[in-house]
């Protein structure tokens, strides 16, 4: 029955070719435009670590100064050096790094290549166990060498490849900074989106090239990338008081009742400080997992998702477009289902007739869509901003891509073929 | 015309005449919303930045391997990038408008004020720097050689004085006498306002500083750190030769460098390109959509208006053969259209404003100006006009003798 019916629906759809290009284009357009900005968001909007996040949290404190405070308002979101270390040494979590963003001055060995800068993470050590960071070589440093300024770096493998051709580099040495470093371990290839352990440094930028232990890079005063905020008589100078805060700190929890013990831990912790006289304000505390974080910063741009809303508008207008050329197209062939339905088909039958050809139109719309879409998206990827790379259609958005545009087009195809299928036969085989 | 025959005929096409004032409706409803927000964008992307940026230019430069002592380096650069053939003028910042990434920081009125008066960006200058970004002073005077002073990377700006914006100037001082007042950059020392320039914009363009935009701040230092913004003032004509020959110069003076391959010489208008570029690419998809949705609303009532006149093949050739013109035919199915859309686009006014209000509440979007309704309201009538002219002229040429035929 199926079969019959499609056949028929190509016939029909052959007989008026403007009007049925007409259908397949409003669908494409509708779906490409809906597909494309879909797709960003579900780029954008992903998690960056799916097996762990559920486990990762987030601190944030308040170690601010009385001014401009006012109630409700929210703690700074990063921390201060002071604060991050003492929380680093209670060791309360089940893991737990202290990290800032910067930049290193690789001088390579071979001349063949200038010497460059390379975004860096500074950071303890459990951010590779925590992160699920994968290594391709070698391994992330030891809890000893946090401590004592140890001169060595875990590379990208996209540095990995630009200094040494991809090979097995580490117990090699770099130099950065006018030092000397032993490689201990190279990456193999991680890029989570967003950038979410640290959003100051642009919530969708790529990983850093080079890792080295916070300390290490601290005491060699390696320049800082990222944002500080400073108040009171805190000056950018020294860096290593409670009065900046420009770290981000991160834990893992590995069940809820460990993450309410460590916001009490948080909450203990200001009410100490503040008794102490080092903090001012009453404690002001925050524990975000990490899709939360992601959520409270508002990591995708409003504009994504003004852009989506824009598509899903478009693609609405080119539905009740389509229903009206459809109505059209059915109600013009009465004549001839007046024809089937004298001869016998129920109007159940010619009700689905009709929507076996909308459907068809559907999944010419949708093919047509899909090649929009991956030209849209081929266009955002040659758009400067950050996340403009990631944008790539994956396996699920080309099922829905599919499963939108025939359930769109099915939705517009109820109205005219019921107003087709209820007309009496009689008079319109009379009219014919 | 007579009305009621068109609206008697509309009655028995309740779904065909819904569907295409609904299309019309919604059609206007977006219209008008992107084309409001296309016009915000190219506002928010036009506005000046007060700096001559058609003879500006900005290296990135970061020393290498060297540590401590950066003062004569930083001199001797810019010595060297004053004597490039096409070089006006050169001075060495942390900052310039459009880039992107500077610093903030409140300004008060009072020592150790609780809150800051007003926000501004914090640029360092010297005595070349109006001269060479071309921006005007309005009162007081420059700096001098003799009052610029080194200061080290990450440290606290205490300036003895400073160089503030006019839009600045009149949030300090709402009455117009900044000059020669005091404003507290540092929290306890407070500066004295020797000088007011006409308009410099922060480095940033987005949302965050959308409140400051035009608040900025001259402090009289040298930043004394591994990585510096040079700025260069070129003569007409030769940007091109400069940017090949300024890096070279500074690589000949020096190689323990890095310039970025990538930004790391760029005119200002590269600069302002890429500090718009998420705007501009915004207002030119929003301008595709508009084109895009107003064909297919066309085109859809080019061919619901077709099925009609097909439809009404005899009883036009009827109204023909009873003596209508070809004039009474045309005007029927233009006014018909008209009342459709008519319908279509009262819905459609009320939509574009539900859709504004909730825009302004999930996008910080500003109220739609009612122009643009009215403007989209006799737009997509004149709109519908013209779609339906073809069909219309269509049903005009129907014999009379139709009206005798039985199909």
């Amino acid at each position: 029955m199926f079969g019959y019916y499609f056949e028929l629906a190509l016939c029909s759809l052959k007989r008026n070719k403007v009007l049925t290009a007409l259908m397949v284009l409003a669908i494409a357009l509708g779906i490409g435009a809906s597909m494309t900005t879909l797709t960003v968001l579900h780029v954008l909007s992903g998690d960056p670590l799916p097996d762990k996040s559920a486990k990762l949290y987030y601190p944030q404190l308040d170690p601010r100064d009385l001014s401009g405070m006012h109630p409700g308002a929210e703690p700074p979101n990063q921390v201060s050096w002071m604060d991050g270390m003492n929380l680093l040494k209670a060791g309360r979590a089940d893991r737990q790094a202290l990290m800032t963003g910067g930049a290193v001055a690789i001088q390579p060995a071979e001349s063949a290549i200038d010497p460059f800068f390379e975004d860096a993470r500074f950071t303890t050590r459990d951010f590779f166990s925590m992160f699920d960071v994968p290594f391709q070589y070698g391994h992330a440093w030891g809890k000893a060498e946090d401590d004592n300024d140890a001169r060595l770096v875990v590379l990208s493998q996209r540095i990995n490849d630009k200094l040494f051709g991809g090979v097995d580099s580490t117990g090699k040495t770099l130099r950065m900074g006018g030092k000397d470093f032993r490689i201990v371990g190279v990456l193999d290839s991680w890029r989570p989106t967003p950038h979410f352990y640290d959003l100051t440094t642009g919530n969708y930028s790529e990983s850093e090239g080079v890792y080295l232990p916070l300390l290490t890079a601290i005491d060699l005063k390696f320049p800082f990338n990222g944002s500080r905020d400073c108040w009171g008589n805190g000056t950018n100078a020294d860096m290593k008081t409670g009065l900046c805060t420009w770290m981000q700190f991160w834990v893992q929890l590995d069940t809820p009742a460990k993450a309410s013990a460590y916001k009490q831990f948080l909450i203990n912790y200001s009410s100490q400080q503040k008794s102490l006289g080092v903090y001012q304000r009453e404690p002001n505390v925050r524990l975000r997992g990490l899709m939360q974080w992601l959520d409270y910063s508002k990591v995708v741009p409003s504009d994504v998702h003004l852009q989506l809303w824009l598509a899903l508008g478009f693609l609405v207008v080119c539905l009740v477009n389509t229903v009206g050329l459809m109505l059209a197209k059915f109600l013009r062939r009465s004549g001839e289902l007046g024809v089937r339905r004298a001869l016998g088909a129920s109007r159940g039958s010619v009700f689905a007739q009709l929507l076996v050809e909308a459907g068809t139109v559907g999944l010419v719309g949708g093919i047509g869509g899909l090649l929009l879409a991956v030209l849209g998206l081929w266009f955002v990827r040659m758009q400067p901003s950050d996340y403009a790379a990631l944008a790539h259609l994956d396996l699920p958005m080309l099922a829905a891509t599919f499963f939108l545009a025939v359930s769109a087009t099915l939705v517009a195809g109820l109205l005219p073929a019921w107003r087709a299928c209820v007309l009496a036969p009689a008079p319109q085989l009379k009219a014919a | 015309m007579q009305i009621s025959p068109i609206l008697s005929a509309l009655r028995h096409h309740k779904a065909g005449t819904a569907l295409i004032a609904m299309q019309i409706a919604l059609t206007l409803a977006i219209v008008c919303n992107t084309l409001f927000i296309i016009q915000q964008r190219v506002a928010h992307l036009s506005r000046p930045s007060g700096i001559d940026e058609a003879h500006l230019l900005r290296i990135q430069n970061q020393w290498v391997g060297q540590h401590g002592d950066y003062a004569p380096l930083l001199a001797a650069d810019l010595a060297t990038l004053r004597h490039v053939p096409g070089v006006v003028d050169a001075y060495a910042t942390n900052s310039v408008p459009l880039s992107g990434g500077g610093w903030s920081t409140g300004l008060g009125l009072k020592p150790s004020q609780n809150g800051p008066t007003a926000m501004t960006a914090i640029y360092f200058a010297d005595d070349h720097t109006l001269p060479t970004l071309g921006v005007k002073l309005v009162a007081g005077r420059n700096f001098r050689a003799d009052e610029i002073s080194d200061m080290p990377a990450l440290s606290k700006p205490t300036p003895p004085f400073v160089i503030i914006t006019r839009a600045l100037a009149s949030k300090l001082y709402p009455h117009g006498d900044a000059l020669g007042k005091s404003v507290y950059v540092a929290p306890d020392k407070p500066s004295t306002i020797i000088g007011v320039v006409r308009r410099l914009q922060a480095p940033w363009t987005g949302n965050f500083a959308a409140s400051f935009s035009d608040n900025s701040t001259l402090v009289p230092f040298r930043l004394i750190t591994n990585g510096t913004n040079f700025v260069l003032r070129v003569r007409t004509g030769q940007m091109g030769n400069v940017m090949r020959t300024a890096p070279k110069a500074l690589y000949a003076a020096n190689r323990m460098r890095v310039i970025p391959d990538d930004d790391g010489v760029m005119p200002f208008s590269a600069i302002r390109a890429k500090a718009y570029a998420s705007d501009r690419g915004m207002a030119i998809l929003m301008a595709v959509i508009c084109v895009m949705l107003l064909a297919i609303t066309a085109a859809g009532i080019v061919g619901l208006t077709s099925f009609w006149v097909g439809q009404r093949r005899k009883q036009i050739g009827v109204r023909r053969a009873l003596g209508a013109t070809r004039g009474d035919i045309l005007s029927y199915f233009l006014t018909e259209n008209l009342l459709i859309g008519m319908g279509g686009v009262l819905l459609g006014i009320a939509l574009a404003i539900g859709l504004n209000l909730w825009m302004v509440t999930r996008f910080e979007m500003q109220h739609l100006s009612l122009w643009y309704v009215l403007a989209g309201a006799v737009a997509l009538l004149l709109l519908g006009q013209g779609a339906v002219f073809a069909p219309a002229l269509r049903a005009s040429r129907v014999p009379p003798v139709e009206a005798t035929r039985s199909v």
